[in-house]
């Protein structure tokens, strides 16, 4: 994975990732069309396939919607990297096979627009504009598992 | 080394004769929860994967009450799978207009769930049964078709922070005041992927309804549940409701905890978490005179009985002051019924408020009081975020049904207690 940088902030909610205002409609592209919009209009028109959204401490608190990492993976974010992710996120983004990265220090030292690649595997996040090389934590076997599977439903369905 | 109260539950439905913080574990599910806005996305998701059959048609609820009476025609359209679902799995509970009212009222009041479950809801506020002595907790919409699919799910066993409340409340300070004291003190992410157990003698002094407020906003401080110990308060309201054997599971002596917080409940004040954060508390004292456009009493955190005979004990003979807006919303049709039978409805109209049916309506800025940028109200509700109750120029702050009464009249954040002696 390699893309360019989307930076924002701590306590980034699921209520700015995605309104509920636009939950009436839960296809995965129209979400994506609204995606961070209440504090980035800017993201939905401008983001890239490949690219990478880096965020601070508790990414995606708030309410449980699913719809929240469906819009950022539907709006090509190839992964997200957070100092750490508000635990309904976290399992979400688990469930729909979405790769997340926990590493405090790449989210404090990755700047907007940088250049970063990510090896999902072995967690090495590498920021190719400042040559600097990052470490997140791995997932536990289980956890990877459901990742590998594609989701939760499939992990379940071949069990 | 023992175990915590929630703990004991996780491995009670593992079948494992004891769990450890950070145990990847499998566990047996009482109850599946979902609402009209994520049930049509496990619906998908449950289909999608060749699933047909529900693991238990008695044990999944779907309450359709985020956006109904339906907001518009695409809202209306997610509804419509939620039914034909429910209808074509024979789906036991399952609430619509007419007989829903805000799910985290409308289980605990039904008799759905009750000490001793293991609940998950697509619902971030499912941790509001902790109050019954439950594990419950919010998942998403796939965790939900999992449940649905399997009657279980995957679970990491959570470290716990102990809160112990000694003391009396004072005069205007309910269970609202207690949470958003402690998000304050912990901050929003302070209980991060852990349990909040609630104990120690100040429990006694709340009643049942101040702590499904306290339980039901645990998710605020990021916590994965907030539970309380079983009392005879927790006997005493199961009586007539829950219909199965509850199990009553205690935190053993030498449970380990991360952290204590121990708060003396004499001490709180009437609390306010200003915008953009729960987390960003004041007193009301410290808040008070901030003018205000709306005010909205109800939610799943405060549309219950007590919270509307609080709010109609301050609007009785008062009128709502002029350029406010008050909306109030009884939590369950029940709720709706009792306001009705005591006299609290003509209070309220006569007072100049709104009551609506029950729906989540506003506090997710859905429908029934969107706001305009620039303006602002104080509510009842659990999150104040950028753009949570309408525009992002529009700000929320939370408040207890007290508090957000006095404010109504007053026109601006109000010390109820202060109103009181005028």
């Amino acid at each position: 994975m390699r893309g360019k940088v989307w930076k924002y902030g701590d306590h980034i909610d699921t209520d700015v990732i995605i309104p509920a205002r636009y939950l009436n409609d839960p296809d995965p592209a129209a979400l994506a069309s609204h995606c961070m919009v209440d504090i980035d209009e800017s993201f939905a028109g401008g983001v890239h396939a490949g690219d990478i959204m880096v965020g601070g401490w508790n990414f995606g608190c708030g309410s449980s919607r699913e719809h929240a990492p469906i819009a950022i993976q539907a709006s090509g974010v190839s992964c997200v990297i957070a100092a750490s992710f508000a635990r309904i996120f976290y399992r979400n983004s688990i469930n729909i096979g979405f790769p997340i990265l926990e590493c405090p220090e790449a989210s404090e030292a990755i700047n907007a627009g940088d250049i970063v690649s990510v090896d999902t595997k072995t967690g090495v996040i590498t920021d190719e504009t400042t040559g600097q090389s990052f470490q997140a934590k791995p997932f536990p076997e289980f956890i990877e598992n459901i990742i590998e599977k594609g989701g939760l439903l499939s992990y379940l369905k071949d069990k | 080394m023992g175990m915590t109260m929630t703990q004991k539950i996780l491995a009670a439905h593992a079948g494992l004769p004891e769990v450890h913080a950070g145990d990847l574990i499998e566990a047996k599910l009482d109850i599946v929860l979902g609402n009209d806005v994520t049930t049509p996305v496990a619906i998908g998701v449950f289909e999608k994967a060749g699933f047909t059959e529900v693991f238990d048609n008695e044990k999944i609820v779907i309450a359709l009450d985020h956006y109904t009476p339906c907001k518009d025609i695409k809202s209306a359209e997610l509804c419509v799978i939620s039914r034909d679902f429910a209808k074509k799995h024979g789906i036991k509970h399952f609430y619509d207009v007419g007989t829903v009212g805000i799910e985290h009222a409308l289980l605990p009041e039904q008799g759905i769930v009750g000490p001793g479950d293991c609940v998950i809801g697509a619902d971030s506020h499912t941790c509001t049964y902790g109050a019954l002595g439950a594990f419950s907790t919010g998942v998403g919409s796939t965790d939900m078709a999992a449940g649905m699919a399997s009657g279980l799910n995957w679970f990491k066993v959570p470290s716990a922070i102990k809160v112990e409340l000694s003391g009396k409340p004072g005069p205007c300070v309910s269970g609202k005041d207690v949470i958003l004291h402690l998000i304050g003190e912990i901050g929003v992410d302070g209980a991060l992927y852990k349990s909040l157990e609630f104990a120690g003698e100040g429990v006694a002094e709340l009643s049942m309804d101040d702590r499904f407020t306290i339980s039901n906003m645990a998710i605020e401080a990021g916590g994965k549940n907030g539970i309380f110990p079983v009392d005879d308060k927790t006997r005493e309201y199961i009586k007539d409701r829950f219909k199965r054997e509850p199990a009553v599971f205690e935190a053993d002596p030498d449970a380990e905890y991360e952290r204590v917080v121990k708060i003396d409940l004499s001490t709180l004040e009437p609390t306010v978490s200003m915008p953009h954060l729960p987390s960003n508390t004041k007193t009301v004292g410290e808040a008070a005179g901030t003018r205000i456009d709306q005010v909205v009493i109800g939610s799943c955190t405060n549309g219950r009985m007590s919270d509307m005979r609080v709010a109609a004990s301050i609007l009785k003979g008062r009128k709502v002051a002029d350029g406010v807006r008050c909306i109030i919303i009884p939590a369950t049709q029940q709720i709706y019924l009792e306001c009705m039978e005591e006299g609290l409805l003509k209070v309220f109209v006569e007072a100049g408020c709104a009551v609506s049916a029950p729906t989540c309506g506003p506090c997710l800025g859905g429908h029934m009081g969107v706001m305009a940028a620039g303006e602002r109200a104080v509510a009842t509700t659990n999150r104040n975020f950028i753009g949570r109750m309408g525009h992002t120029q529009s700000e929320v702050v939370l408040a207890s049904p007290a508090v957000a009464a006095a404010s109504a009249v007053a026109g601006c954040i109000a010390d109820p207690r202060v109103l009181e002696e005028a």
